[in-house]
């Protein structure tokens, strides 16, 4: 690890991904995410890797695509809304089989549904981590091209305007300027002309003959493969005073720091609160929560939305006890997602008045 | 490159009678049957995209990224690298495949509806950025998987079942005509037009294909090869009526000849 230094979230999540190996990016500048784009064609020249400003999301994502089939580790990203361009293309690389690491900087919490339910066509979820702040991120980061690495799978790093643009001491990993090695199903010509030629197709890789290849038994395997992906990943979660909590609130992402710090508060003054707060989103953590709301009397759900992950957390307990949404949109004039309401006082007035 | 390389003279009638194509099949196709319908144009296009191949020694270090149409039967015959991808994606695709291995060879094939309608961005933006790609254009003027619909280079007056009564420029617009589009980018470097309905032009095609894989291999920048490609199927003719409608309906608007060229 190298010094901690006083660092930007989009800064400290560029070092981060090249040193966990990205070495191509491809994005389209847009608000919150662009810093992350600026950081990443400043870093990756210096390891020969490469940074395109692409002319499109729909170009970026399909950039990001070609690169994940040269071996590569390979990212890309954009906000909820510019991920609206790209599932297409996200849906296709899932069932491709190829790992990409997709940095989310959304605006708001208003894009759960669209990063955890796989957000394309098709029958698919991405593995979604959700870091709460600057440091957690710069870990997951890792995780994230790792776990996209180890399954060949898209990995979402979800994050916001918060944690894109807030300053904070950070240690980031050295870069090794070494690339890793390419794994044996990359691509690079040099199976051609041996009559086995490689293919790397969201459509399987069957030969063409009489009987046609098989569409149908791919997308098996690929539906087996999302199945081994929910079951396989570890589902993350962070949990404080649950023990004896009345009342356990969940949140997610940079508003579940603050959430978090109002329950840590309110727990200092005598009220029985507890916190679980879900890292991967999907697989989404349901027997940490389980565990984590089983001695309280009700769940508590704070998001900056009109209720989101509160279909997780009611399905994570399955009707044993009330889970209640206190959370809600919040927007101040630039539509970034920086909420009014984001602040601990208000917060734990909400927790407040579900206890009571 | 090799200067041995045989041309067929067509200047004049053979004097035996041709071989059939079923007779042999290029080494770089491992599965001659294919689904495609009789009288279509793309299999031949793609016999002389994997000739060029094979003849300049290209084999073990191309990577094909196909289109979605009905060609894309092909990315499964192909005894070269392929990556599928979506419809009108297969440059940005390649791009992303040329950044990272700048010693590969990297080639798109893909059709009008998938270049010139949904890829129109995509293909401009490759051939601006002068993108060391070759995309092949199988152009037909039709959607030909999906059964014979309009696509942007209809030519006007052609009937499809999207356009019944031929195409009005009125109500359905004016085709593009995408290579010369392309030609007018500083950094495409070589752009061709040719088509595959009689023996000259075949040989043409893989003679314009030839160029632009040479034009790559020499660092020049983006290369696009638009080959016309017969679709009786999807033009409602009958099948040995292919050729003579290409040559009368496509052939007078999307201009065959080399549009840009190396220096």
């Amino acid at each position: 690890m190298s010094d901690r230094a006083l660092m930007e979230g989009s800064e400290a999540i560029a070092k981060a991904a090249v040193a966990a190996g990205c070495r191509f990016f491809a994005g389209y500048p847009m608000t919150p995410f662009t810093e992350l784009l600026e950081n990443m064609a400043g870093l990756l020249p210096e390891v020969d890797g490469v940074c395109m400003n692409a002319e499109s999301e729909l170009e970026a994502v399909g950039m990001a695509w070609g690169a994940a089939t040269t071996g590569y580790l390979a990212a890309t990203g954009s906000t909820g809304q510019g991920l609206s361009l790209m599932q297409e293309s996200l849906s296709e690389i899932t069932n491709a089989r190829l790992p990409l690491v997709v940095f989310n900087m959304a605006r708001g919490q208003g894009d759960y549904f669209q990063a955890t339910r796989g957000g394309g066509h098709g029958d698919y979820r991405h593995i979604v981590l959700a870091p709460m702040d600057v440091p957690e991120a710069v870990e997951l980061t890792r995780l994230a091209f790792e776990l996209a690495g180890q399954w060949r799978t898209p990995v979402m790093v979800l994050g916001d305007y918060y944690l894109a643009h807030t300053y904070q001491a950070v240690s980031v990993p050295a870069i090794d300027e070494a690339s890793p090695e390419a794994p044996e199903w990359a691509l690079n010509g040099s199976s051609g002309g041996t009559g086995t030629a490689k293919i790397i197709s969201p459509l399987g890789g069957g030969v063409e003959g009489e009987e046609g290849f098989d569409l149908g038994a791919h997308y098996a395997e690929c539906a087996a493969h999302i199945q081994a992906l929910a079951s396989g990943v570890e589902p993350l979660v962070d949990v404080g005073h649950c023990d004896d909590a009345e009342l356990v609130v969940a949140a997610y992402g940079s508003v579940g720091k603050f959430v978090r710090y109002a329950c840590l508060r309110l727990r200092d003054a005598g009220h029985p609160v507890g916190y679980v707060r879900p890292i991967t989103l999907w697989p989404f953590p349901s027997e940490a929560v389980q565990d984590a709301v089983a001695g309280s009397a009700k769940v508590a759900v704070y998001e900056q939305n009109m209720g989101q992950m509160v279909d997780d957390v009611r399905l994570a307990t399955l009707g044993a006890l009330p889970v209640e949404f206190i959370g809600g949109p919040s927007w101040d004039h630039s539509g970034f997602g920086i909420g009014p309401d984001i602040n601990v006082p208000d917060i734990s007035q909400r927790i407040l008045d579900v206890l009571s | 490159m090799s200067e041995d390389r045989i041309f067929l003279s067509t200047d004049s009638p053979p004097q035996e009678p041709a071989a059939l194509v079923d007779d042999f099949t290029p080494s770089l196709i491992t599965q001659a049957n294919h689904h495609l319908c009789p009288g279509c144009g793309e299999p031949i296009a793609i016999r002389a995209a994997m000739e060029a191949i094979e003849e300049l020694e290209l084999a073990q270090s191309t990577i094909t990224v196909f289109g979605i149409g009905c060609y894309t039967a092909f990315a499964h015959n192909l005894d070269v690298e392929v990556v599928q991808a979506l419809h009108g994606r297969a440059p940005s695709v390649a791009t992303g495949i040329k950044r990272m291995l700048p010693d590969g060879f990297v080639i798109t094939v893909q059709g009008d509806g998938d270049m010139v309608n949904e890829g129109l961005q995509e293909v401009l933006h490759a051939a601006a950025r002068g993108e060391n790609i070759t995309c092949l254009l199988l152009n037909n003027g039709v959607f030909g998987e999906t059964g014979g619909q309009m696509t942007t280079t209809t030519t006007l007056g052609q009937r499809t079942k999207t356009s019944i009564e031929g195409r009005d420029p009125h109500q359905h617009g004016h085709p593009i005509l995408l290579s010369d589009l392309a030609a007018t980018m500083d950094g495409a470097a070589y752009v061709a037009r040719c088509a595959v309905n009689n023996a000259g032009n075949v040989a043409r095609t893989k003679r314009y294909i030839t160029r632009a894989y040479e034009s790559q291999m020499a660092g020049a920048g983006f290369g696009l090869v638009e080959i016309l490609t017969m679709c009786p199927t999807g033009w409602f003719v009958d099948t040995l009526e292919g050729p003579d409608y290409l040559q009368d309906t496509l052939a007078p608007v999307h201009n065959i000849g080399e549009l840009k060229t190396l220096k």
